[in-house]
């Protein structure tokens, strides 16, 4: 085959065995291809596989490949949210899928940035990897006061308390949030997620976080076992 | 050199810490920039200071770095910190050069009116294709623009020199995201108050004696 052969290819996305179609929808994610993954996702379902199996290995898999290579600098922004845009494409098609088939979510989580923090591509990312992963998510949006955080959690009750910052002038809003649970005693009712560029590991065990998650695909793979582990010290 | 300063810039002050160095005939500050696009991977700045400050701080009596907070979560305070020990060290206060240009103060309150606030500075205006269209890829990708600037609100041009062509460029660019325009005029705020304060020597003729030779 030469060069230019290769270049006209068009792949056929139907005409792919189902290990290939899956690798190439990983392709078609980390390129950012909306429509490829609609398709995929389309194709996969009708040769009978359950919409939480797509979910798991076509997009959340994927998607994991495009989390590594923003954290070690390959990707940028701009490639995330594209390939984020792709994934929601075929989320979309699953979610009424996932919502039919009764799956209990594995947790509860709500989510928002802090007080003075308008950023939330990083917090929409991890929403969406948290739903991925299974978990139900009320997003409070952005510029969220202790107020606000305080009256999600009693209007939701969930598992998990995630915020997040990208500003080094409002991170410190954590600790406000984390100590006003404390003074109302709540504070052990949930597990706290903190993220954000500008924070790390000392930042999240200074203002007492249960863990800080360096990027989306983290939270996800940490927040089933944290909530696991909650649940097996309560017995 | 006895008493000289070395300042280790982000590339995006070069032009105003060459011009103040200029404006007070600081002949004993040498100037090093770093490349202002690492503004978009700040986890590298502190290890690229920390290159410059070994190769070059047996040179100097004092090192001065022209990077406030910059998104590094603290990092270059742990690093001023841990090279403390070897010389006087120090860095531009604030969390970031919008911080230092306006004075924290009215910068926190610009910040509390409006949090959706895009800040520009006579270098993000002159570079505003190259390092905000072009690097959050708007042009390709038009679709990006709502999702990167949906929660803006305004632009506030925070000027260091009056040019009636970088107002216009700043104007465009506040039209370019669909938001609305300031402009507020800071000067070189606090970065000029701290290079002189770190510099040991200040001529106090500022005479440009390139005129005279």
């Amino acid at each position: 085959m030469t060069d230019e052969n290769y270049d006209d290819e068009e792949i056929i996305l139907s005409e792919l065995n189902d290990e290939e179609l899956v690798q190439q929808m990983h392709d078609d994610l980390y390129d950012g291809m909306k429509e490829e993954i609609e398709e995929g996702t389309q194709i996969l379902l009708d040769r009978d596989w359950t919409a939480e199996r797509v979910l798991n290995e076509a997009l959340v898999a994927g998607m994991k490949i495009v989390g590594i290579d923003f954290r070690d600098g390959i990707l940028f922004v701009p490639e995330v949210l594209l390939a984020a845009n792709a994934m929601k494409g075929g989320m979309a098609i699953l979610e009424p899928l996932l919502a039919e088939s009764g799956v209990e979510p594995k947790g509860k989580m709500v989510i928002g940035t802090v007080k003075g923090d308008i950023h939330d591509i990083g917090k929409n990312l991890v929403a969406m990897m948290m739903e991925g992963a299974g978990f139900e998510v009320i997003d409070i949006g952005i510029n969220n006061s202790v107020e606000d955080y305080l009256a999600a959690l009693e209007e939701h009750k969930p598992d998990i308390l995630g915020m997040s910052a990208l500003l080094t002038t409002t991170m410190p809003y954590m600790k406000v949030v984390i100590d006003e649970m404390v003074k109302r005693s709540i504070r052990d009712d949930y597990i706290v997620l903190v993220g954000g560029a500008p924070l790390n590991e000392e930042f999240g065990q200074a203002v007492g976080a249960d863990a800080y998650c360096r990027d989306a695909a983290q939270a996800a793979q940490m927040a089933p076992l944290l909530l696991h582990n909650r649940q097996a010290a309560r017995g | 050199m006895a008493d000289s300063t070395l300042l280790i810039a982000c590339g995006a002050l070069a032009r105003e810490v060459v011009a103040l160095k200029n404006q007070y005939q600081f002949i004993d500050l040498n100037i090093i920039c770093l490349d202002a696009r690492l503004h978009n991977t700040p986890e590298q700045i502190t290890g690229k200071l920390r290159q410059k400050i070994r190769a070059h701080r047996s040179e100097h009596a004092r090192i001065l770095i022209g990077y406030a907070d910059c998104g590094t979560g603290g990092a270059i305070d742990r690093l001023i910190e841990s090279e403390q020990a070897f010389g006087e060290i120090a860095r531009l206060p604030g969390a970031h050069c919008y911080e230092f240009y306006a004075g924290s103060s009215r910068f926190q309150q610009m910040a509390d009116d409006e949090p959706g606030t895009f800040y520009l500075t006579d270098f993000l205006v002159r570079h505003f294709q190259t390092l905000v269209i072009d690097a959050l890829k708007i042009d390709e990708h038009p679709q990006l623009l709502a999702q990167y600037f949906k929660h803006y609100r305004r632009v506030v041009y925070l000027s260091q020199v009056l040019d009636p062509e970088l107002q216009a460029l700043a104007r465009s660019a506040a039209d370019r995201l669909g938001l609305q325009f300031e402009q507020v005029h800071c000067g070189y705020g606090l970065l000029e108050g701290v290079i002189r304060q770190n510099v040991g020597t200040e001529h106090e003729d500022q005479t440009d004696h390139r005129l005279l030779a």
